[in-house]
């Protein structure tokens, strides 16, 4: 659809509309989705924070009844879950949307339909699992569901059925997507933009598909048993009916590992591209990251017993699992070294988006460091199921992936909405999220080496746990106001109005060779690609800095039109799993019946829509 | 509009909806190779009967083989009569194939009210819980399949996809032999090593 | 790549009698499945007690064979180039690898534990 736009530029009329709620609800542009995603995304980000403090409220001192033990069983489940599917995935897909098709010099991703699909439906997902908590029965057998706490024996109650039946859904767009973006980078690439030309983040975000189509399988696979399950009595997970609850870690890790990477391999990309903008140099050893990054998601499907060490494998499946994920540290170390190596001599320009990168490097460090300790099965006996594992993976999730989607939106801001974010606000957001963040979870190593179990909904007086978990809340106060700080940034920035330069940053890549924010259709014309930092080897050869980017009519470029049966189609997707959870009410079966069939029709509909996409 | 405007180049040459298909089908590997696991990790485990070496009906299922793996012939040539531009070849060859799909799915509904009656149910033990998901979700690919393959009929007969357009009967074709290929391993592993 | 792509776009081979072909192998094949099958479950027949003991590695490789041609001439993956090729079968490298090694820890589940335990003083 790309390069030969102007083939059938007169088949279709170029749409007028485009304002307005009928306007979102029906856009293919993957602009506008980026922007739904990430509103969206953060939205529930702010939900999951909020049940972050409320457990660190109730963990603030011993034998506290701030909540109840069921309630709390709630919280760290919906956290976990939340700020994993609904707050980081989509965070980075908001990146996805917006920057890949700019990075790659495409005028949209390869199936724009399937694009609003995948958006519609995550966010149904989302506001399915979040609707629990209207019911009173927000999930509670934690994020990962382990049988046999999360069968009908031990959670009788509607709770585990919106955490199966929200996941699925979830798993539904994260598949779609996949599908979408592998197609897109493959196929959409800009005349000269060869794979080993890609930018950093692009790779990154290759790769992450590529472990959401192998992984999500899996987990589709595991949480289908589960609803049998529990649904229609089969004993898959039953121990008392022959079922093995192991079998569900096995099947939940062999997706879980991989999940991880699609967690921190996009904020990779993000701070492999954040990192050379402001340190003056190319990436440093871009080959290397490359194929490390390629090597952790290889890696990265034959490590997932790791997580299971106290389930009692045995010595050579311990062994095996240890040796190949102490192995990771090799290429993820290699990454390090590489960025550090990119700042090394350079002209650092200490922006806000560069104290992020900055802060994401040390604070992933240590996370890593932690990681190594357990992947070695006899210490990870001791820290499992400890405060000791929370911190690592606070360290790896919010240091690492937060700290870097935050970078890459103060870098991408300007692109995305047309003005600077202000840098005094940036820096202040910076220091308290640093500090915060510090405060509540470097004591969660030494409350956890000490014993404090997770996943308990208070600790008793006495245990020498009660002045390092009042830092830990008081940090995480800081930590919830380093984020109104950036809400008062957005807001001050979006009524100032300080326009935005279409290159604010000097950067490298082809997105900052058009207008801020770019028009629908990106690109007036596809450029065509010469080397691994197009941008900066075009003002090179230009000269130095280029004048601003005209915007232009666009009078001729053909982009996709519009289309509502993407949206029905996710609505078919979220009636179908209501109707499920209703399959045992007299009206069970119509309601499946009815839920199909608006699914069916709506994929007809769009299948038949006349329409262009390549 | 001829078939290079249908089919816009791409940086790797093949058409987006080609490799998105490709895409999708390598997906899937990873959806039966779960399903798969599970049903051997709980071969031999079943507490109770029905076990499988005394209800499997190997003749039975080596038609209901014989008709899939006939219908990965027919779409293959209904297929190449469609880019011939041959609606002949094209429609004859995708009727039979639909035909196929059909009395398998026929031979799966019987299979499964049989064992039904024998007393084999998701409930009863793991073996039934296992084979019922397993051969139940291949059974739902087959299915959506005949459902696409239809549509595609209908399409042909109403001379909606010239050879341009093979494409798209092509992305069903692809996913009609992925869903023969995934019995190709069920048929052995599930009904031939049954002790 | 670009050309190969073009070249199956534009030009429709004749290729039915050589999908015939693959389609009477594939039809021998599962003939022997089904064969082997019946001649392993029959006391006294010739090969008995051979495919007793080798029966499942022989069902395996058959369906190797038949897996591999239906991918390689009815998928046409014989005639496409090495990203099609390399996606369907790094997805299969997996799928089989998960199965095996799921396979793996079942079926040692413990027992490695008990072999060694008394080696190493570990119980």
């Amino acid at each position: 659809m790309a390069t030969s736009v102007l083939d059938h530029a007169g088949a279709v009329g170029i749409h007028a509309e485009k304002t307005g709620l009928w306007a979102w609800i029906t856009t293919v542009d993957h602009k506008k989705i980026g922007i739904l995603y990430g509103a969206s995304a953060f939205i529930f980000f702010l939900i999951g924070g909020l049940e972050a403090l409320i457990i660190r409220w109730q963990l603030m001192k011993p034998d506290n009844n701030f909540v109840t033990p069921e309630f709390y069983n709630q919280l760290f489940t919906m956290h976990g879950t939340t700020m994993i599917f609904l707050a980081v995935m989509p965070l980075s897909a908001m990146f996805f949307n917006f920057f890949i098709p700019l990075l790659i010099g495409a005028r949209d991703v390869a199936f724009p339909r399937l694009n609003a699909f995948s958006f519609w439906v995550f966010l149904f997902g989302g506001l399915f699992l979040n609707s629990s908590f209207l019911f009173n029965a927000a999930p509670n057998g934690g994020w990962f569901g382990y049988a046999n706490l999360s069968s009908k024996q031990y959670s009788p109650g509607l709770n585990m059925d919106f955490w199966a039946m929200g996941l699925q859904i979830l798993g539904i767009a994260s598949l779609a997507a996949g599908v979408n973006f592998f197609v897109t980078i493959l196929n959409m690439r800009a005349p000269g933009m060869k794979l080993i030309r890609m930018p950093m983040f692009v790779w990154m975000s290759f790769i992450t598909q590529l472990l959401v189509l192998l992984s999500f399988p899996v987990i589709t696979v595991a949480l289908i048993l589960l609803m049998f399950d529990r649904l229609f009595g089969t004993n898959f997970f039953v121990p008392a009916g022959g079922g093995d609850t192991i079998l569900w870690q096995h099947l939940f890790w062999v997706f879980g590992h991989p999940e991880v990477y699609i967690l921190i391999l996009p904020a990779f990309g993000i701070i492999s591209e954040v990192l050379p903008v402001f340190s003056r140099k190319p990436l440093f050893g871009y080959t290397a990251m490359v194929f490390s990054g390629c090597f952790i998601a290889f890696l990265g499907f034959g490590v997932w017993s790791h997580h299971m060490f106290s389930t009692g494998m045995g010595p050579i499946a311990d062994s095996v699992f240890s040796l190949a994920t102490m192995l990771i540290a090799i290429p993820t170390g290699v990454k390090v070294f590489n960025w550090m190596g990119t700042t090394w001599g350079g002209s650092i320009q200490m922006k806000t988006p560069m104290y992020f990168a900055l802060g994401f490097i040390a604070m992933f460090i240590m996370g890593g460091l932690s990681g190594v300790m357990h992947s070695s099965a006899p210490a990870d006996l001791q820290q499992t199921d400890t405060y000791f594992v929370v911190a690592h993976f606070h360290y790896v999730l919010f240091g690492g992936s937060i700290f870097a989607l935050v970078s890459g939106a103060y870098y991408w801001w300007p692109k995305m909405f047309g003005h600077m974010l202000d840098e005094g606000l940036g820096k202040v957001h910076f220091w308290l999220m640093l500090i915060g963040f510090n405060l509540t979870f470097f004591p969660m190593h030494i409350v956890g080496l000490e014993g404090m179990p997770r996943r308990v909904y208070t600790y008793p007086a006495g245990l020498g746990f009660e002045s390092l978990n009042r830092l830990e809340t008081i940090g995480s106060l800081i930590l919830g106001f380093s984020f109104l700080v950036f809400i008062f940034n957005v807001i001050k920035s979006a009524l100032s109005k300080v326009p935005a330069p279409a290159d604010p940053w000097n950067g490298a890549t082809l997105e900052w060779s058009i207008p801020s924010p770019p028009q629908e259709f990106n690109f007036p014309s596809i450029p065509t690609v010469h080397g691994r930092d197009p941008f900066w080897e075009e003002k090179r050869a230009r000269g130095g800095k280029l004048p601003e980017p005209a915007r232009v009519s666009g009078a001729g470029i053909h982009l996709p039109d519009p289309s509502y049966w993407p949206f029905l189609a996710a609505v078919g997707v979220l009636l179908l799993f209501i109707a499920l959870m209703h399959h045992d009410s007299k009206f069970g079966p119509a309601y499946i019946f009815a839920a199909v069939s608006v699914l069916f029709f709506s994929i007809f509909n769009w299948v038949f829509e006349p329409f262009h996409e390549g | 509009m001829d078939a290079h405007a249908l089919h816009p180049a791409t940086s790797t040459g093949i058409p987006n909806r080609k490799l998105a298909i490709w895409t999708f089908i390598g997906s899937e590997c990873l959806f039966f190779a779960s399903l798969i696991s599970v049903y051997l990790v709980y071969r031999g485990k079943s507490l109770v009967g029905p076990y499988p070496a005394e209800i499997f009906e190997i003749p039975l299922v080596t038609v209901g083989t014989a008709l899939l793996l006939f219908s990965s012939l027919f779409v293959v040539l209904a297929l190449n009569g469609c880019e011939q531009g041959n609606r002949k070849k094209f429609l004859g060859w995708l009727a039979m194939t639909i035909l196929c799909g059909i009395f398998f799915i026929g031979m799966q509904v019987y299979e499964f009210t049989h064992f039904y009656h024998e007393g084999l149910t998701m409930q009863k033990n793991l073996f039934g819980a296992s084979f019922f998901t397993l051969t139940g979700f291949h059974g739902t690919h087959v299915t959506i399949g005949v459902i696409w393959l239809i549509s595609i009929f209908i399409e042909g007969v109403r001379g909606h996809v010239p050879p341009a357009k093979a494409l798209n009967f092509e992305m069903s074709a692809l996913y009609w032999h992925f869903v023969d290929v995934v019995w190709i391993v069920i048929f052995p592993v599930v009904y031939l090593m049954n002790k | 790549m670009d050309s190969t792509a073009q070249a199956h776009a534009h030009t429709f081979p004749e290729r039915a009698g050589e999908y015939v072909r693959i389609g009477l192998i594939l039809f021998v094949l599962t003939a022997l499945e089904v064969g082997a099958y019946e001649l392993a479950h029959r006391p006294g027949v010739p090969l008995h007690d051979f495919l007793q003991v080798w029966l499942i590695p022989v069902l395996i490789v058959l369906s190797a064979i038949k897996f591999a041609l239906v991918a390689l001439f009815y998928m046409h993956l014989k005639w496409d180039g090495p990203l099609l090729k390399g996606i369907f079968s790094f997805s299969l490298f997996l799928a089989t690898f998960v199965i095996l090694a799921l396979l793996a820890l079942f079926i040692y589940q413990g027992k490695f534990s008990a072999m060694i335990g008394p080696l190493t003083g570990v119980t």
